[in-house]
């Protein structure tokens, strides 16, 4: 009990540690060069001291439960040699992992009500709610993708810079195709994949597979998984702009 | 009281957003690897926490970040506080007028990547594999100054309307070129470092930013100008890493030469 309230509060000096420069810089603007009183400071406050309690909360609990259950499969998966559930099993950790990511449902919320303000879709609460949904599901199809085709690179030990090239090759010739209203998104989407659940997960997988595989060095070869899950849903979300388009 | 029940909800619905990964670890365990889970009871807290700290931070971004990102875009280009800055000006306000914008992008983009804790594991990690050929405090600046300068760079072409792609198009064609040319150790690092940058605070808060930016700038739609900040805050650190582990190669070779030279010195004495 003690230790883990010891654990909470390292947590939240986490949580802390990433709100504050952000607070630091708005307020040395808002005190230097703005200078005007903020309309609802009392509400921002409030919200900031939500933010802080629920990122605290979020990692506490991915640290004690999703973390461990997650690297041990992960580590069993690789040892066990069976490549069919290796597979399965990287898609369905990326899959699974996006559609938790906090910063992913936050842009896809507002991709969605940005939408609705251009005409795109319906001003209704069922249009908006598939709109963002869709993009998250979209979004997490090519994360698995992104873990499958890591893993398959480790195992076959293909080479890491030349499959990012030919991706962001391709990321290239299908914006030319895409209308340009999902370019935006689509790019952002790219950002947003990787953070608090998936980064963690995945270093995971990756190193585990690496230092399970003979001639492998986990420190080189267990990377790069990152890589693939931000460039895949770059080029997904582009691909679902064009299908859309044609409907 | 409205804030919540608006809680209850976003926790219910993060219910739903968890219930996948939960269920497909605990088929895994059970169906695949077939053994018990150890300390059940400590996960399921687990799971208690992480559903109940989704959902307040949820609540709590739209009660704070999103309005902060899009008030600090609309009083920064707000024509009056322009006027105020750099004095009266009775023209229409062009790119360079939005100085204030940039230094505030910058600075958001440089700070939040410097105090981000994953970046600091991946900086000493780095220092221990390279040798110390790469510094830690070296690193940390470079994806800072990197995702300062992404975030200023993505500023101003939202402001200027210019088209995303050609900037993301420019930005692949350096990182490509760059590729074939740095040591072969700093690249996965440098396109992990792209990644490490977005975190799950700083996000909500550019995206904010560049939504409210292309509302308040007259010309611009959010929907084809307000998004692409963090691209832009993703591929720079790449660039910046990647220039990094060039001239730290570059350094070593210089360094190596010397001593060579020093040693045929020490031969021919």
């Amino acid at each position: 009990m003690k230790d883990s309230l010891i654990a909470l509060s390292k947590d939240a000096i986490f949580s802390v540690r990433d709100l504050a420069p952000i607070v630091l810089v708005i307020a040395v603007f808002q005190a230097f060069v703005i200078r005007q009183p903020v309309d609802g400071l009392l509400s921002l406050i409030f919200g900031g001291v939500l933010v802080v309690a629920g990122l605290t909360c979020f990692i506490f609990g991915l640290r004690i439960a999703l973390f461990p259950i997650g690297e041990g499969l992960a580590h069993a998966l690789a040892k066990k040699g069976s490549a069919f559930w290796l597979f399965t099993f990287s898609f369905v950790l990326g899959f699974g992992t996006t559609i938790a990511e906090p910063s992913l449902l936050a842009v896809a919320n507002e991709a969605a009500s940005v939408a609705v303000d251009a005409g795109v879709i319906e001003n209704t609460d069922d249009a908006i709610a598939g709109y963002a949904l869709g993009l998250r599901l979209i979004v997490a199809l090519s994360v698995g993708v992104a873990l499958l085709l890591g893993v398959l690179r480790i195992i076959t030990n293909w080479s890491l810079p030349l499959m990012i090239i030919a991706g962001y090759i391709l990321v290239i010739i299908v914006t030319t195709m895409a209308p340009p209203e999902i370019v935006g998104v689509a790019y952002d989407s790219g950002g947003v994949t990787t953070s608090t659940v998936t980064v963690p997960l995945v270093t995971a997988l990756g190193v585990g597979l690496a230092s399970s595989l003979k001639g492998r060095n986990p420190m080189t070869d267990g990377f790069g998984l990152i890589a693939f899950a931000s460039l895949t849903p770059i080029l997904f979300v582009l691909l679902y702009g064009i299908v859309t388009q044609w409907r | 009281m409205e804030m919540i029940v608006e809680a209850f909800m976003f926790i219910f619905d993060s219910a739903t957003d968890v219930a996948p990964i939960v269920i497909f670890l605990f088929a895994f365990q059970v169906f695949v690897i077939r053994e018990r889970i150890p300390n059940l009871r400590q996960i399921l807290v687990g799971f208690v926490f992480v559903v109940v700290g989704l959902g307040l931070f949820l609540v709590g971004l739209e009660e704070s970040l999103f309005p902060l990102g899009r008030l600090m875009a609309q009083q920064l280009t707000d024509p009056e506080f322009i006027a105020q800055v750099s004095g009266h000006i009775d023209r229409a306000l062009v790119w360079q007028d939005f100085y204030w914008v940039y230094l505030f992008a910058a600075a958001l983009g440089f700070s939040t990547t410097l105090a981000e804790p994953a970046l600091m594991a991946v900086a000493i990690k780095a220092n221990a594999v390279s040798g110390g050929a790469i510094g830690v405090w070296g690193l940390r600046v470079a994806v800072a100054i990197g995702a300062g300068t992404g975030v200023a760079l993505g500023c101003f072409r939202i402001i200027t309307g210019l088209p995303l792609q050609y900037f993301i198009a420019a930005g692949y064609l350096v990182v490509i070129v760059q590729t074939a040319l740095a040591p072969k150790m700093i690249v996965p690092l440098a396109y992990d470092s792209g990644g490490v940058t977005t975190s799950t605070v700083t996000v909500p808060l550019i995206a904010a930013l560049g939504l409210g930016l292309a509302e308040a700038v007259p010309g611009r739609s959010p929907l084809l100008d307000g998004f692409g900040l963090v691209a832009f805050a993703a591929l720079f650190p790449i660039i910046s890493v990647l220039a990094y582990g060039q001239l730290a190669a570059l350094r070593q070779r210089s360094a190596e030469s010397s001593t060579e030279l020093a040693e045929e010195t020490d031969h021919a004495l």
